[in-house]
């Protein structure tokens, strides 16, 4: 049970890898970087099976960060949509040195 | 100071206590203090230019290309229907200036007269130690002065001859505008030629030759808006400076193998060295660089007649009687150093008898009658390394002596011919060159006072009895004759040829360099005081003699010249007293000569030195004959028409060429290196290049890829955060 758990996670990880590396819209990045916390919750789940109560307890922390952070993160796409109408990341290039 | 005169006194008991030679330290000081005031004057007038400034008025002086009184004389003069034009402060100045000098001189004598009142019982050196100037561990430098006969032989000359060289400046420099500054200077340069005779150690000697050189330096670029001028004082402290490596290197290896640089010391610790070893003649060998810097001997003689770039009164106090004959009194000092050293001794003579020679033919073809002077000078200072080279010390510094008082008029001389010379072109706005001999002809009537004094001191120069040279010069000569018949010079080999013939081969080369210097005196007196006169019509009438502040020392000169040869009578010739000045440094360098003879002074039959003094005094008629048969004043014409000369006569004029070789071996090739490969290769190309700019670029190209890597693109973050945690994790787990 534990390997099909954790083999599961690590597909969605790096589904969630992959996306943050290749797509460009904003919100689909988000979106994958919520899939990369999801498989990290559901491997503290797995591991929760066999090592005790620890890893849920860490689930809850990570979905209330996550929680957070979707607050935060959507708010910060809403704010770069008003400074320039595009969610794609490539022609936002603020930082650029 | 007075606790230092406090330790002088308890430490030294001394037979000069309790005397006026504890004012020793008075004597360098009070041309010290005129320095400072005159150079306070100096300063003080030029922060203030206006009208009422002589510097202003001067400020359109013709640039004429004598070097003599172009500046001095820039204004107008008192016989012309022009008021003399001074400085605002040149009454001070020629008071404080000359009274400190002669202030100096008396004490000075009073000094010499206590010691010479307790010779006999003591003859230690009188040593004054103020203040310890160097404690480093082994080296213990003291800031002392000390006397003893020989330095208070040159004390006596220094100030004397000073003294009287300080008066005449009050006329001669009368109108400059630098009348302060240049008292300031002469005032500067007697207080370190002092510190240079009356040291009591290397060190401090050195630091009166550097003061000197310095002094010189300054007093040759005077007139430093020529570019000549201060050219020419460069070209003296640059040379000067190989001459001074010289002396720091021998400084060095006695401290190192010796560990004292005291004069006492180091001559108490001699019997630590090897007589005739590799130490002891380098390090007199080194020392022998130095004096041929300072005194203008071959390779290092040709900042000498440059020097003349000067003032006249320079000339005749730094660059003939005083300053350049420091080399002389170093060897004289260090004769327990050169009495060890048979071939450094032999070095000198040699090289001292070859500089006579080679000096004394180009003065044979110079024009410029201070270049006369200049070039015998150099002569006469070859003499003097033989003389003190060959262990004739006394001798040495008996034509020292002498040198300093016919020398000092022959300049003073020239420069009261050069001054009227240059009034009567100033008075007609010609700009023909008041130096050259050619422009001159016939002044003996013009001017009766100079021309008499200078012939005693042309005589005196040429050799001729009973004048001061003539006993000086002779003695050198028999010297060297008979240190070359019997010796330790004699025994030595020298490069691989026997002393004797060495000495035998100077002996005739000295002879040779007297014969020269009495035709180039006799042709320079001819030319300048001679003949008719080539001045022009209209400037004749403005011709005339010079002051008495200016003929006045003179006529004390003259004297000096004259019986300046009794101070050394040798035993030959009844006419007073034998041998003063060879008794009276006898304390002193006696022991040295005599280890140089083989223990008993140098024996000549009576025969044999009527033979050598007949051979000097033919010798100087001849040249004095040749001369005045031969050189014609009536055939030569003013120097705006002259020829250039031919043949051997202008390899002469032009001095052998030896500036140009020098320039071609020396100059240009240090010029060409430092500037294509030290300035464009190393500093700008290396430096600046590569180092500098380099730095600036590789900053700029770390940049570029620095911002290259902040694309702004979140993208490519996230990739380089994935790599790098693939990174971590790889690192980690392959471990």
């Amino acid at each position: 049970m534990l390997a099909e758990s954790l083999f599961f996670s690590a597909v969605l990880f790096v589904i969630g890898v992959v996306g943050v590396l290749t797509r460009r819209n904003a919100i689909i990045i988000f979106m994958c970087v919520e899939l990369m916390l999801n498989a990290v919750n559901l491997a503290f789940v797995a591991f929760a099976q066999v090592y005790g109560v620890a890893g849920q307890v860490f689930v809850f922390f990570v979905m209330t960060v996550a929680a957070a952070e979707a607050a935060v993160g959507l708010a910060i796409i809403i704010a770069l949509f008003r400074h320039k109408p595009t969610v794609n990341l490539q022609q936002i290039n603020l930082l650029k040195g | 100071m007075l606790l230092a005169l406090q330790q002088a006194q308890d430490a030294a008991a001394h037979a000069l206590t309790g005397t006026a030679a504890e004012w020793l330290w008075v004597v360098p000081l009070l041309p010290l203090a005129g320095f400072v005031i005159n150079g306070a004057l100096s300063l003080f007038s030029a922060t203030d230019l206006g009208p009422a400034d002589p510097s202003a008025a001067h400020a359109d002086a013709p640039s004429a290309h004598d070097s003599g009184t172009a500046h001095a004389t820039g204004g107008a003069h008192g016989d012309d229907a022009h008021p003399v034009v001074r400085h605002r402060y040149a009454g001070i100045t020629s008071f404080v200036g000359s009274a400190v000098l002669i202030l100096s001189f008396l004490l000075s004598a009073v000094i010499f007269w206590q010691y010479k009142s307790i010779e006999g019982t003591v003859h230690a050196p009188y040593v004054q130690t103020y203040f310890s100037w160097l404690p480093a561990g082994d080296l213990q430098i003291d800031a002392a002065l000390m006397i003893d006969q020989l330095s208070l032989v040159m004390l006596l000359v220094v100030t004397g001859v000073g003294a009287l060289i300080h008066l005449f400046s009050v006329g001669y420099m009368r109108e400059d505008p630098g009348y302060p500054r240049y008292f300031a200077y002469l005032n500067l340069f007697v207080f370190f030629m002092l510190v240079l005779v009356l040291g009591a150690n290397y060190p401090v000697m050195f630091v009166g030759w550097e003061g000197v050189g310095l002094c010189s330096y300054l007093l040759i670029g005077f007139w430093f808006s020529e570019k000549a001028n201060a050219d020419a004082g460069k070209k003296a402290f640059i040379v000067n400076r190989i001459g001074d490596f010289g002396f720091l290197v021998a400084m060095f290896l006695m401290f190192a193998n010796l560990g004292t640089l005291d004069f006492l010391q180091l001559q108490a610790a001699t019997p630590d060295l090897v007589a005739g070893g590799a130490l002891v003649t380098a390090i007199c060998l080194f020392l022998f660089l130095g004096c041929a810097g300072k005194s203008a001997q071959i390779p290092l003689y040709v900042w000498l007649p440059d020097a003349m770039a000067g003032p006249t009164p320079v000339s005749a106090l730094i660059h003939a009687a005083t300053m350049v004959t420091a080399g002389v009194y170093l060897i004289a000092r260090s004769h327990f150093l050169f009495a060890l050293a048979p071939v450094a001794s032999l070095t000198v003579v040699v090289i001292g008898a070859l500089t006579a020679v080679f000096a004394a033919t180009i003065g044979l073809k110079q024009w410029d009658i201070k270049k006369v002077l200049a070039y015998s000078t150099v002569s006469q200072l070859g003499y003097m390394f033989v003389g003190v080279g060959s262990g004739a010390y006394s001798a040495g510094i008996f034509h020292l002596v002498t040198h300093a008082f016919f020398k000092a008029l022959l300049f003073l001389g020239s420069g009261s011919v050069i001054f009227a010379m240059h009034r009567a072109y100033h008075a007609t706005h010609s700009h023909a060159d008041a130096q050259d001999m050619r422009n001159m002809g016939g002044l003996g009537r013009y001017m009766p006072v100079t021309f008499t004094l200078m012939w005693i001191a042309t005589l005196a120069i040429s050799g001729v009895p009973p004048f001061s040279g003539f006993f000086s010069k002779d003695e050198i000569l028999a010297g060297v004759f008979a240190r070359a018949r019997e010796s330790l010079l004699a025994d030595t080999r020298w490069l691989g040829i026997p002393g004797n013939f060495v000495l035998y081969g100077c002996y005739v080369l000295g002879l040779a360099a007297a014969l020269m210097t009495a035709i180039y005196m006799t042709r320079m007196m001819l030319y300048t005081f001679h003949g008719p006169n080539r001045t022009g019509e209209t400037e004749r009438g403005h011709l005339a003699e010079a002051p008495w502040i200016m003929t006045g020392p003179l006529v004390v000169l003259g004297i000096l010249s004259a019986f300046g040869g009794w101070l050394n009578l040798p035993a030959l010739l009844p006419l007073g007293p034998i041998g003063l000045l060879e008794h009276w440094l006898d304390p002193v360098v006696g022991e040295s000569a005599l280890r140089l003879t083989h223990g008993h002074a140098p024996e000549l039959t009576h025969s044999l030195e009527y033979a050598l003094v007949g051979t000097a005094v033919a010798i100087s008629a001849i040249g004095i004959w040749i001369a005045w048969s031969r050189l014609k004043p009536s055939a030569l014409v003013p120097a705006a028409q002259a020829k250039p000369e031919e043949g051997f006569e202008r390899v002469l004029a032009h001095k052998y060429y030896v500036d140009e070789m020098y320039d071609r071996a020396i100059v240009q090739p240090t010029y060409s290196t430092s500037r294509n490969l030290l300035w464009r290769g190393i500093d700008i190309g290396l430096i600046d290049g590569l180092m500098v700019n380099g730095s600036a670029w590789f900053s700029r190209g770390v940049g570029w890829i620095g911002s290259a890597i902040q694309s702004g693109q979140l993208g490519t973050y996230a990739w380089v955060l994935v790599l790098g945690v693939l990174a971590v994790v790889g690192a980690v787990t392959l471990r």
